[in-house]
């Protein structure tokens, strides 16, 4: 008996060992054809998989050999913090500023002046902050006011872990200042009064849209436009968009992580593939996955879809990322002082 | 009395128990795996198939069967050294050495992925950088060996490694994680068998001139086999399974650092709900062949022992 339970073992190490030899050896090969890794965030996971299937066609029409892109999504904050810890990307195309700051600030992958080495603040996309009801707007929900109703229930995730949740915190903020023309006690007090309706707070963008669209859970869903058109489509008939009478504008950058890329000898392609994304085809793609494209002429062709709303801007109204995270979310933020509050 | 009774329930109340364990079993097993399969295979066959076959998912496979291929003999070894250590030996700090065992199954797997990022992480004790620094002499060697005709190849593959030792966010991190992890099940499985049979067959052995390894294959492994093939089992469902730890370590990169687990949660995500619970469907099968392995190893196991 004993010597075929032997066999059994060693067998299996053995086969173990050469499928690790078997996969060590096309994973050299494949470093040598170029490749490129995209750490983005939550919901650009469709976007990019189009992206980069004409991004691949485009540069092998022109240069020849292959490319490959990987792709890695998640939370914006906790992806940042991968890639500070050690993830290799060549480029990082995450929800705001901030998180890309960081990379420059915590271990110096970047330069500090990134966001000024491409076109718009790097950001060759916008989106911005829009609500999703139940079809047919059971609540009546119209505007942000609306949301502090008792028995209205708001979906958004946890503004200390996503970028989403950042920006419709802050879309809500400037309306409530707005609104209360700079009174800070009675825009606290709406705030607080906003998260006392909030029932879950997921840790990223894709969660709470799972928590909205498919455990049916609460009236309304703090999302960005594109997350939101995105349930319309997979959820048909359930949900409706609604555009609230002022919003923020949300500039998700993109930067080639220089310290990895010089190390991967790949800056040239990953400059190169950044720069794809203000092209012509790059921005129609954005625009059919319901991202605003920077182009003015593509942006209008959209128009039907992403109506033109009064939005807010970061470095107009909360001067600029470093000063909204430390404002609001930093530890003793105003975010701290309303939800503890609680 | 032909018929002796062991209990002295009436018939309703049996039927009551019975029916209430039947209720919940299906309730909380057979419906979820019934659930699983329904919904895999919700938009027909080939929606099925082309979700296991396509890229990501075929290198997810690939993967969960690679850090298993690893994970499991080495845990096996372990397992068996560790479980001879502590039974058939008396010494200072065993009981110590048992409960350390066990710290695998104490710890969250969150934090069993997040300890790895903070020893081979970029701001870790030992980062990238300072692998490569350590390595470089083994690096040099493996490069050298690589560039010679005749064998290079077997060393091309451990050369690239070398050169730039990535741990965490890449594959050697996914194995080193699920090896952490289930590192106590052939030990635990083995640990209450060994100690139960006591010392006596190898005392005997050693009285008749046997050497250490006679005895071993001999006396030990005959004895154990049943429980160290059914740590094995468990060790590998584990194994193919685990989500957390993983997860942490993973950085997950399509169609290269995603597991099984892992590639499900990625596909339930993007709403493909019918290729995820495909994909999960692998995993239950897993599980059922497991069960079913567990079962047989039980029957034949049983007999001898009585």
């Amino acid at each position: 008996m004993n010597p075929a339970l032997i066999t059994v073992l060693l067998a299996t190490s053995i086969l173990a060992l050469t499928a690790c030899k078997k996969t060590a050896l096309p994973s050299a090969e494949r470093q040598a054809a170029v490749s490129l890794l995209n750490v983005s965030y939550d919901p650009t996971r469709e976007f990019y998989v189009d992206i980069n299937e004409a991004f691949k066609k485009q540069w092998q029409a022109k240069h020849g050999g292959s490319i490959e892109i990987k792709q890695s999504h998640g939370g914006s904050g906790k992806q940042a913090r991968s890639v500070i810890d050690g993830l290799e990307a060549d480029v990082v195309t995450l929800a705001l500023a901030g998180d890309i700051d960081v990379l420059h600030k915590e271990a110096g992958l970047l330069e500090k002046d990134w966001q000024s080495q491409l076109a718009y603040h790097s950001a060759p996309y916008t989106s911005t902050i829009v609500f999703g009801v139940r079809r047919g707007n059971p609540k009546g929900i119209k505007d942000w006011g609306d949301l502090v109703h008792p028995g209205v229930q708001v979906i958004t995730p946890n503004p200390k872990t996503s970028g989403g949740a950042r920006w419709n915190y802050l879309a809500a903020w400037a309306w409530a200042e707005n609104f209360f023309s700079k009174d800070e006690a009675k825009v606290l007090e709406y705030m607080k009064n906003l998260f006392k309706n909030v029932p879950v707070l997921d840790t990223g963008a894709r969660g709470s849209t799972s928590t909205f669209a498919q455990r049916k859970i609460g009236d309304v869903f703090l999302s960005w436009e594109n997350e939101a058109y995105l349930i319309e489509k997979e959820f048909p008939g359930q949900t409706q968009v609604i555009y609230p009478s002022l919003s923020i504008l949300a500039e998700p950058p993109v930067a080639v992580v220089a310290k990895n890329a010089k190390k991967h000898g790949t800056t040239a392609l990953a400059q190169v593939y950044l720069q794809f994304l203000y092209t012509d085809e790059a921005q129609l793609l954005a625009g059919k996955h319901f991202y605003r494209p920077r182009n003015p002429q593509i942006a209008e062709k959209f128009l039907v879809q992403l109506p033109a709303i009064p939005m807010v801007t970061i470095d107009a109204d909360f001067g600029s990322w470093g000063q909204a995270q430390k404002t609001h979310f930093d530890d003793g933020g105003t975010f701290d002082q309303i939800y503890s509050a609680k | 009395m032909a018929n002796l009774q062991a209990t002295t329930e009436s018939k309703p109340v049996r039927a009551l128990l019975i029916g209430l364990a039947l209720i919940v079993l299906s309730l909380f097993l057979f419906l979820p795996l019934l659930a699983v399969f329904a919904e895999a295979l919700r938009r027909g066959w080939e929606v099925f198939f082309a979700s296991l076959t396509e890229d990501a998912a075929r290198s997810a496979i690939k993967l969960t069967l690679l850090t298993a291929g690893i994970a499991v003999p080495l845990n096996t070894l372990f397992g068996l050294s560790a479980a001879w250590l502590v039974t058939k030996y008396r010494f200072k700090g065993r009981a110590f050495l048992i409960s350390l065992i066990d710290l695998p199954f104490a710890v969250s797997p969150v934090i069993a992925g997040l300890v790895w990022i903070m020893i081979f992480g970029a701001k870790g004790w030992l980062p990238p950088s300072r692998m490569t620094e350590l390595l470089a002499p083994l690096a040099a060697l493996a490069a050298q060996a690589a560039s010679n005709e005749s064998i290079g190849g077997l060393f091309e593959g451990a050369a690239a490694w070398l050169a730039d030792p990535k741990i965490v966010f890449a594959v050697p991190g996914i194995i080193i994680a699920t090896v952490f992890v289930t590192f106590p099940f052939v030990a635990r499985e083995l640990i209450p068998l060994m100690e139960s049979q006591g010392s006596d067959q190898e005392e005997a052995a050693v009285t008749l001139g046997a050497g250490g390894w006679r005895i071993f294959w001999r006396v030990t492994l005959p004895n154990i086999k049943w429980g160290l093939l059914y740590g094995v089992l468990l060790c590998n469902a584990r194994a193919m399974g685990e989500f957390g730890a993983v997860s942490v370590v993973s950085g997950h990169i399509r169609g290269q650092t995603n597991t099984l687990p892992l590639h499900i949660e990625v596909l339930y995500n993007e709403y493909q709900f019918s290729a995820a619970f495909a994909c999960a469907t692998l995993l239950a099968l897993l599980a059922l062949l497991t069960l079913g392995l567990k079962s047989v190893v039980e029957q034949l196991s049983g007999p001898p022992q009585n």
